[in-house]
């Protein structure tokens, strides 16, 4: 059996999971038979976790207890995200430190994004888990392709947490190609325009027999759905006090009840000229307004247009004009707004697709990167991906400035060696300060981490020569090795990730969510086995009334009790594997039961009664398929 | 050629691609057996069993067994690209052991840093004057340690044929910055920028055709000596005035990025 790799988007706003059934990528439905599992994690009153649309509840009832959105602080440091802490309803710690991996609080207890990232990961692992019937330990998972190695290394961590090996990372708007041109099986140029509910990512690929070559991509990681409803949530807020006098901007309640409000109207907004705002509010209040399209239209407008300064960039670096793009496929929820398909259209000047559903299309391409990692299929037969980093790889040097290395929309893994000496004799360290992104001065860049190179040979001045090789891998994450020269010694490097969780920390985390996921996986199981043993012991009640059974000597008579008896005994007690065996020893043993059955059944039939008034029973006659699993 | 041997060869014969021409280096004595089945094999991947090989250090031109020549056919080189990252990519060794995940992620990296710098007719020439030992930067570092030296002004910074329109073009970028701190609009002087854009523009690119004149007479140079190693003098003569080339070009393109800035401000 193919290994079961899995394919998930974890969204902003919503997770998916796929998988490639046959030559189709297929969503897998959550627990709930929904295919959109809300990436809303909150804490119930016995501090378990809940997720889910489950947790879209507590959001209104126990915000303080809620998160949603936390896509938007992987990978960050507290620095780079006041913005989003006047738009969202993100607590931090209180004891936070200015370089520390942030810490959310849920109640009174605090995670960090990767963690709660792990919570929306492990619940998708169950759905899997649930449809197959046995563990789900691997997985691709999709990254906005303007994702910083920062915000890829946090996503990994996040995996590795839920207990799932990151096979491979994927850009979200390359994953929507590959579902797309499974489809189309064809040659050309593809823009992918990527707007969700919290990033916008813009990709331009060349198909070629198979090859589905990134040659551009640009983005912004903090633009989406999202910024739409906290414009709509301000005015909302400044009218109510305006014309209600309440001020509602610190009553968590409230705003959850106007956000899920406005984003109503939003999506109602797509289909409709204009919509009813109508609020329930604290002290009796209502706020009542009517938002036509127009007003709705402009207000977006400067939101929207962000995604076209990424587009043209992106087309630059292409070095291609509108006119020389094949096709353009609209990804992601906020592609319905009709206003964003005039903007595409106008811009690429030409109709987008729109016939792949924007919110499933990167799950399913994530599904068909998953199959070509197992080895492929004859639907994947010749599909490659070849991507690119969408920023620009340096280092500092003298004077604060950034010397490029890897220039961005570089195909991936892509490599660059530079060499280092020492400035004092038998200095014996070096400082290295990686970068990434496109402006001339390191403070202006992305802190990427700063290594020490260690261990350097005792020699002259200038003597050494250090070897430091940076590689960007097919994830898009950084490794670097490095070498002396003259000694052949590895230098030792000591990482220092600017925003990220340390090895050891990643470590800890995964112990404690992994135990409880391999003791969930044992019950559910154990669980299994016992509905398995119930069904046959009822089939073998059933074979004894059996005129086939009068036909077994003795012995054999003797035989089966025995089983039986030892089946029903491990059945009470909790050894999953006992069970399993009791079923098998069984099964062999009521194997010349199961052909008399099967003879006499044929025999009756032939005597011209049907097989169902033969009454072959359920059990033993067949082989056991796996039963259905029934969990909780 | 030093892969004459055994069933190495008879593939590369038989196939079309770009492989099948000269290899410019020997590849190591060692790395002529695949690792896993001990069949001869090419240099990235064994031909019988599709195994991806250790890499192994080797510049760009060899990587893609091409002689050291600076006219190449892209849509060739594409397609050993595509070839060879069929056999290379990550994705399809991800089954693989973690050693060959390793050399896969290494010879693929290899495989895009080589296709990257040789498609394009700048970073090609410019990694051939590398390899050749001459760095474009160390020119205008020396000229400028010597200009400093010497206490004159640093020589060969403007191309000479440039140095009038060089010299007003910066007087109009001046005029052009001051006009817009003080707020003011001037739209001839912009016009008269935008004229000077064109004609730089016009000898950005008349640039490259005369870097493609040299790519001639360092392409026919190696012909001339069957993949050995030409007269160091000789190699020499062409390099410079590649290098004198790319010195210009690069002035020009720095001088359209200002200009570029200045208009869009």
């Amino acid at each position: 059996m193919a290994e079961r790799i899995v394919g998930i988007d974890l969204g902003t706003t919503n997770s998916l999971l796929a998988f490639m059934q046959g030559d189709t990528p297929a969503v897998i439905p959550n627990e709930d038979g929904l295919n959109l599992l809300p990436s809303v994690v909150a804490l119930d009153r016995n501090n378990q976790p809940v997720i889910g649309n489950a947790a879209r509840n507590a959001l209104i009832e126990t915000p303080e207890r809620a998160v949603y959105s936390i896509k938007r602080l992987m990978g960050r440091g507290v620095g780079d995200i006041q913005e989003e802490l006047k738009l969202f309803p993100f607590r931090l710690a209180e004891d936070m430190q200015p370089e520390e991996v942030l810490r959310i609080k849920l109640g009174d207890k605090t995670f960090t994004p990767p963690e709660i990232s792990a919570l929306i990961l492990r619940q998708l692992k169950r759905s899997a888990e649930r449809f197959f019937g046995g563990p789900v330990t691997k997985a691709v998972i999709t990254v906005p392709a303007y994702f910083n190695d920062a915000q890829r290394q946090a996503t990994k961590d996040a995996g590795r947490i839920a207990g799932l090996d990151v096979l491979r990372l994927v850009n979200e708007p390359t994953a929507a190609s590959l579902a797309y041109g499974l489809d189309k099986k064809q040659n050309g140029i593809v823009a992918v325009y990527d707007l969700g509910g919290g990033t916008f990512d813009i990709s331009i690929l060349k198909l070629h027999d198979g090859i589905f070559e990134v040659i551009a991509t640009n983005g912004d990681t903090h633009l989406g759905g999202d910024d739409i409803d906290n414009l709509l949530i301000t005015i909302a807020l400044d009218d109510i006090r305006g014309d209600l006098g309440l001020d509602l901007r610190r009553n968590a309640e409230a705003v959850q009840a106007i956000r899920k409000a406005v984003i109503d109207a939003k999506i109602a907004l797509s289909s409709q000229p204009s919509v009813k705002l109508d609020i329930e509010l604290p002290a009796g209040k209502r706020y009542q307004r009517e938002i036509t399209r127009e007003q709705y239209e402009q207000l977006i407008q400067p939101i929207i247009d962000r995604t076209v300064g990424p587009c043209k960039q992106a087309m630059k670096d292409a070095s291609l004009k509108p006119e020389q793009i094949d096709e353009v496929v609209l990804v992601g929820g906020s592609t319905r707004i009709p206003k964003v398909r005039a903007l595409v259209k106008e811009l690429f000047q030409r109709e987008p697709h729109t016939d792949l559903n924007p919110d499933e299309v990167v799950a399913l391409g994530a599904a068909v990167q998953a199959n070509i990692l197992g080895g492929g299929s004859e639907a994947t037969e010749n599909m490659l991906l070849l991507d690119v980093t969408p920023l620009s790889l340096g280092i500092e040097v003298a004077g604060g400035v950034t010397d490029k290395i890897i220039l961005r929309n570089s195909t991936i893994p892509a490599s660059a060696t530079q060499f280092y000496t020492t400035q004092i004799d038998g200095q014996a360290n070096v400082a290295i300060h990686v970068l990434q992104g496109e402006r001339e001065l390191a403070k202006d860049c992305r802190s990427l981490a700063r290594f020490d190179l260690k261990g350097i040979p005792g020699m002259a001045a200038g003597i050494p020569r250090v070897e430091v090789k940076f590689l960007i891998d097919a994830n898009g994450i950084l490794h670097v090795s490095a070498r002396e020269q003259r000694s052949g010694k590895e230098a030792e490097i000591q990482v220092q990730p600017s925003y990220g969780l340390t090895d050891e920390q990643v470590e800890g985390m995964i112990l404690d969510s992994f135990d409880n996921a391999e003791e969930d996986f044992r019950r559910r199981q154990l669980i299994e086995a016992r509905n398995e043993a119930q069904t046959i012991l009822a089939a073998l009640e059933k074979a004894k009334k059996n005129s086939a059974w009068g036909q077994l000597t003795t012995d054999e008579k003797k035989q089966i009790a025995k089983m039986e008896k030892a089946l029903v005994a491990v059945n009470t007690e909790d050894d999953y594997q006992a069970i399993r065996k009791a079923i098998d020893a069984l099964n062999q043993g009521t194997m010349r039961l199961a052909e008399l059955m099967m003879d006499t059944a044929v025999s009756s039939a032939l005597k011209g009664k049907n097989m169902d008034e033969a009454d072959m029973g359920e059990g033993p006659t067949a082989p056991h398929p796996m039963a259905k699993a029934e969990f909780e | 050629m030093t892969l004459a041997r055994s069933k190495c060869e008879e593939t590369e014969v038989t196939t079309k691609s770009p492989l099948t021409e000269i290899r410019s280096k020997p590849l190591p004595a060692d790395t002529h057996t695949c690792w896993s089945c001990g069949s001869m094999r090419a240099a990235h991947f064994c031909d019988s069993c599709g195994k991806v090989q250790p890499p192994v250090p080797v510049d760009y031109f060899t990587f893609f067994g091409l002689p050291p020549k600076l006219k190449i056919d892209v849509p060739a080189l594409e397609k050993s690209f595509y070839e060879l990252s069929r056999k290379l990519h990550p994705d399809l060794n991800a089954r693989a052991g973690s050693q060959e995940q390793e050399w896969s992620m290494e010879q693929s990296s290899l495989l895009n840093d080589a296709y990257r710098t040789l498609k394009d007719p700048i970073k090609r020439t410019a990694y051939l004057l590398h390899s050749e030992g001459v760095e474009l930067e160390e020119q205008s570092k020396s000229a400028t340690e010597q200009a400093r030296a010497t206490g004159e002004a640093k020589k060969q910074i403007v191309p000479p044929d440039l140095l009038e329109e060089v010299f007003e073009l910066n007087m109009q970028l001046e005029e052009l910055r001051m006009n817009k701190k003080a707020g003011e609009d001037d739209p001839s002087l912009a016009k008269e920028i935008s004229g000077h854009k064109v004609t730089l523009e016009a000898k950005h690119d008349a640039l490259l055709q005369e870097l493609q004149k040299y790519w001639t007479d360092w392409d026919s140079l190696i012909e001339r000596n069957h993949g050995s190693k030409a007269p160091a003098e000789e190699r020499a003569n062409i390099t410079a005035k590649m290098v004198d080339v790319l010195n210009r070009r690069n002035y020009i393109r720095n001088l359209l990025r200002d200009v570029n800035a200045a208009l869009e401000s």
